[in-house]
């Protein structure tokens, strides 16, 4: 120490000082300069931060907190990952209309860019999982048999049969599956929003929810041939019996009316 | 025919082949003079007596469809993998018995439509049971002579409510699994005989592999083959007793007005099974009904919400959901009263409306034989009665399905649950005095009408001035219809003292059917008819009325 100390004062020694400092700066500047891209992704993406911490600001912090702490109204948003955003504004289940058991699915009031930048901001809170990519819920290699026994596994006790939906406590519910975008399906499984369990990978393995995925677009959706006829809602017995009294019965009833008005009577004179 | 007496005078040829065919036949069986005692029989045509044909046609189908089924349903529960044409069922291991009715439903030429309209003719066929009866109790057919023939009646409705509920679980499904798990726990739920009973129906431990095969011949030949039985009874008792009529000109307590059963009601009656055929199927072919196939097969590790029974096993299951989970414990002994009280309530509210005539005979004291029908109205405490256990069933169909009323009307089931739970007891109690009241109001308008005449909405305006609303009198036979039912007194106990002052001891069931009976022809109870006196007086042309 004594010997660099003396020689501090020495005329070269702001030289070397200075060679030093810019071999510092050259050299960061060698190990910085190949990320140039990188650079960019991350300036779009601190601007899709950016973005998604105002729409954030104006549509979410009321309930969610100005920093996604969580208040009084609504959970903390901390780690809950993008594909919980991506789910509950995607469905326009969020922002809620009003408290209550659960917020209901309704019409989407956000762009898929507006969400993906608020997905953007939320998961820089903190890691939570991540939207999927097509490939994770796309029908390709997908078992419909094998996510039918494990709809009927996992998911029909609150879903029914065919994710028709169904009734819980006070209010809340199951709600139907019919037509949902598989992303959005996929998503619900992995965040497990509002009063639904999370099926992570540990659970339900990625191969396990595209067959779950594939089993409901073959019986739930647009597409669905019911071999039987109108499917009166799928809710089994209780639609059925009211259709059979209102129809059936209604019908015969009506042409016994008919039959008895139609009789060889005596003309009256 | 048969006799050599009256074939002598034909001697000029051979009669046509027809009749010696005929005539042969008739010769051995007698079936001529059968015939003709019993092929002008009279039948009143009024289209609510046609409700039973209704049953009786579907009866008829669910047993011809049914039999197509059993030629190609397996009841057995090997556990096989399925390959059949329905493609999110491959490679499934399931019952033979599921797969079977998968096979039915896709693979077997008209197999789908036959199920559906065996499964649709059940439901109404149940349903038009209901009506029926409904009919029959509002317009006290089941007086004497027809108590009999009311339980017939009744006893095919309990045994039509058991038959569909085997048959709805011969497929071995996810939905109808829930279901036969349910009847196990109820029947667990009986004490001390409960298990035994669960392990002799079952062979052992639910769900065991013999139950679909028991089922199978309970559905297919027990249970129908009593059904077919007493249908056979009841409608030989209809003839026996000949159908009662609604009151009108010309008919009386001792006669029947209406068309002879050849060649009118015969030709009404067959071309009415059509119809009813034809309208079965129009829903057969319009509507699925029970689609196992996307309902999976059934395994006891799964359940599904929204797991309902038929809807004529419906009240029960809404019994149970309302009931409070309770039980306790007796010497180490669990007994679940919440499955165990639904069930006694289940028997005894079914019981109450198959004892009613018996109840109403003993409480009004009428043993005579009654074949004229009463208009609901002018008895209003049965009428009333009828309501309140139609509004007490109906508020247990509701809490049967109160998932789907949650769901679909965005209510808490908590909610829909003591809605339920009160409703069983205020509503009927609610429903009897509000039908009491409108009988009243409706025999008071009778009345009205018979004195003053039809309301005609004319106004007349009168020389000095006065408005007046012109009542055109009724005919003769609309006079004759609203005066024919008889007003009946109430039952007394008579004088509790005799003339040397002793005190007469008086039965507490005296006591309690004169109270009864008040309530039934009691003052509270009628509006008196209009006498012939009150009749002239008004009709007589004194001043305006």
């Amino acid at each position: 120490m004594k010997k660099l100390s003396a020689r501090r004062r020495h005329p070269l020694a702001a030289l070397v000082v200075l060679l030093l400092a810019l071999a510092c700066t050259g050299g960061l500047y060698a190990a910085f300069a190949p990320a140039d891209k990188a650079q960019a992704d991350e300036t779009a993406q601190s601007l899709a931060i950016d973005e998604g911490k105002k729409l954030y600001a104006v549509g979410c912090a009321s309930c969610h907190g100005t920093g996604g702490q969580g208040t009084t109204d609504g959970p903390s948003l901390v780690g809950v990952g993008a594909a919980a955003v991506d789910f509950q504004v995607g469905t326009g289940r969020m922002p809620a209309q009003q408290p209550g058991p659960q917020v209901p699915r309704k019409k989407v009031i956000y762009s898929q860019a507006e969400i993906d930048q608020l997905a953007a901001y939320v998961a820089s809170l903190g890691a939570g999982p991540a939207i999927p990519s097509e490939e994770k819920y796309g029908p390709e290699g997908a078992d419909s048999a094998k996510g039918g026994e494990l709809f009927r596994n996992n998911c029909a006790q609150c879903h029914n049969f065919t994710g028709k939906g169904g009734a819980l406590t006070h209010g809340k519910y199951a709600p139907t599956l019919e037509d949902v975008d598989p992303k959005h399906i996929y998503e619900a499984m992995q965040t497990g929003p509002q009063n639904m369990p999370s099926f992570p990978d540990t659970t339900l393995s990625e191969q396990n929810k595209k067959d779950i995925i594939a089993y409901l677009d073959a019986v739930n959706s647009d597409d669905t041939v019911n071999p039987g006829g109108l499917s009166l809602g799928g809710l089994g017995p209780v639609s059925e019996g009211l259709f059979g009294w209102i129809f059936g019965l209604g019908g015969c009833i009506a042409v016994a009316v008919w039959v008895a008005a139609r009789t060889a009577k005596a003309k009256k004179s | 025919m048969s006799t050599a007496a009256n074939e002598a005078p034909r001697s000029r040829g051979k009669a046509p082949a027809g009749e010696r065919v005929a005539d042969w036949a008739d010769g051995r069986l007698g079936i001529y003079s059968l015939a003709k005692a019993n092929m002008r029989k009279i039948f009143p045509d009024h289209w609510s007596f046609m409700l039973g044909e209704i049953c009786l046609y579907s009866f008829i189908i669910i047993i011809l469809t049914g039999v197509y089924l059993t030629l190609f349903f397996h009841p057995s529960m090997n556990e096989v993998e399925y390959h059949g044409s329905y493609v999110p069922m491959q490679g499934q291991l399931m019952s033979e018995a599921y797969k079977s009715t998968l096979d039915i439903s896709f693979d077997v030429r008209g197999g789908l439509l036959i199920r559906q309209i065996h499964h649709w003719a059940a439901i109404i066929f149940l349903a038009g049971m209901f009506v029926h009866m409904m009919r029959v109790f509002f317009t006290g057919a089941f007086r004497k002579p027809r108590e009999i023939n009311w339980l017939f009646g009744f006893l095919l409705f309990v045994l039509g409510m058991f038959t569909g509920f085997t048959g709805y679980s011969l497929p071995d499904d996810l939905l109808s699994g829930t279901g036969v798990r349910f009847t196990q726990g109820a029947i667990l739920s009986v004490p001390i005989v409960g298990t035994y009973i669960s392990m002799f129906l079952f062979g052992g431990e639910f769900p065991g592999t013999d139950f679909v095969a028991r089922f199978y011949s309970i559905h297919i030949l027990l249970l129908p083959g009593i059904m077919l039985g007493l249908v056979v009874g009841h409608l030989i008792l209809v003839f026996y007793h000949k159908h009662t009529q609604f009151a009108g000109p010309g008919k009386t307590n001792k006669n029947v007005v209406g068309m002879p059963l050849l060649p009118v009601y015969m030709a009404k009656a067959g071309g009415f099974f059509f119809l009813v055929f034809g309208v079965i199927a129009a829903i057969a072919g319009i509507a699925s009904v029970n689609p196992i196939w996307s309902i999976g097969p059934y395994r006891p590790d799964q359940v599904s919400t929204g797991a309902q029974p038929d809807w004529y096993m419906g009240f029960a299951e809404g019994l149970v959901r309302a009931m409070p989970g309770w039980e306790i414990n007796f010497w180490g002994h669990t007994l679940v009263l919440g499955v165990f009280v639904p069930l006694v309530i289940f028997g005894l509210f079914l019981a109450i409306i198959a004892l009613y005539p018996f109840i109403e005979s003993w409480v009004t004291g009428d043993k005579r034989e009654h074949h004229i029908l009463d208009r609901p109205r002018n008895a209003p405490t049965r009428t009333a009665f009828g309501v309140a256990w139609v509004t007490a069933y109906m508020i247990m169909l509701i809490g049967g399905g109160n998932d789907i009323v949650a769901t679909h009307f965005h209510l808490s089931i908590n909610a829909v649950t003591w809605f339920v739970r009160i409703g069983f007891f205020a509503g009927p109690v609610i429903a009897f005095v509000i039908t009491k009241r409108i009988c009243l109001g409706l025999q008071r308008r009778d009345k009205e009408k018979v004195l003053h005449g039809r309301e005609s909405g004319i106004i007349k305006r009168l020389p000095h001035g006065e408005f007046i609303e012109v009542h055109e009198p009724l005919s003769q036979e609309q006079l004759h219809t609203l005066t024919a039912h008889e007003q009946y007194k109430s039952a007394e106990i008579g004088p509790t003292v005799d003339e040397n002052g002793v005190q007469r001891k008086v039965k507490r069931t005296d006591k309690l059917r004169a109270k009864l009976s008040k309530s039934y022809y009691g003052p509270e109870s009628q509006i008196p008819k209009p006498t012939v006196e009150e009749y002239k007086e008004i009709t007589s042309g004194h001043g305006h009325h």
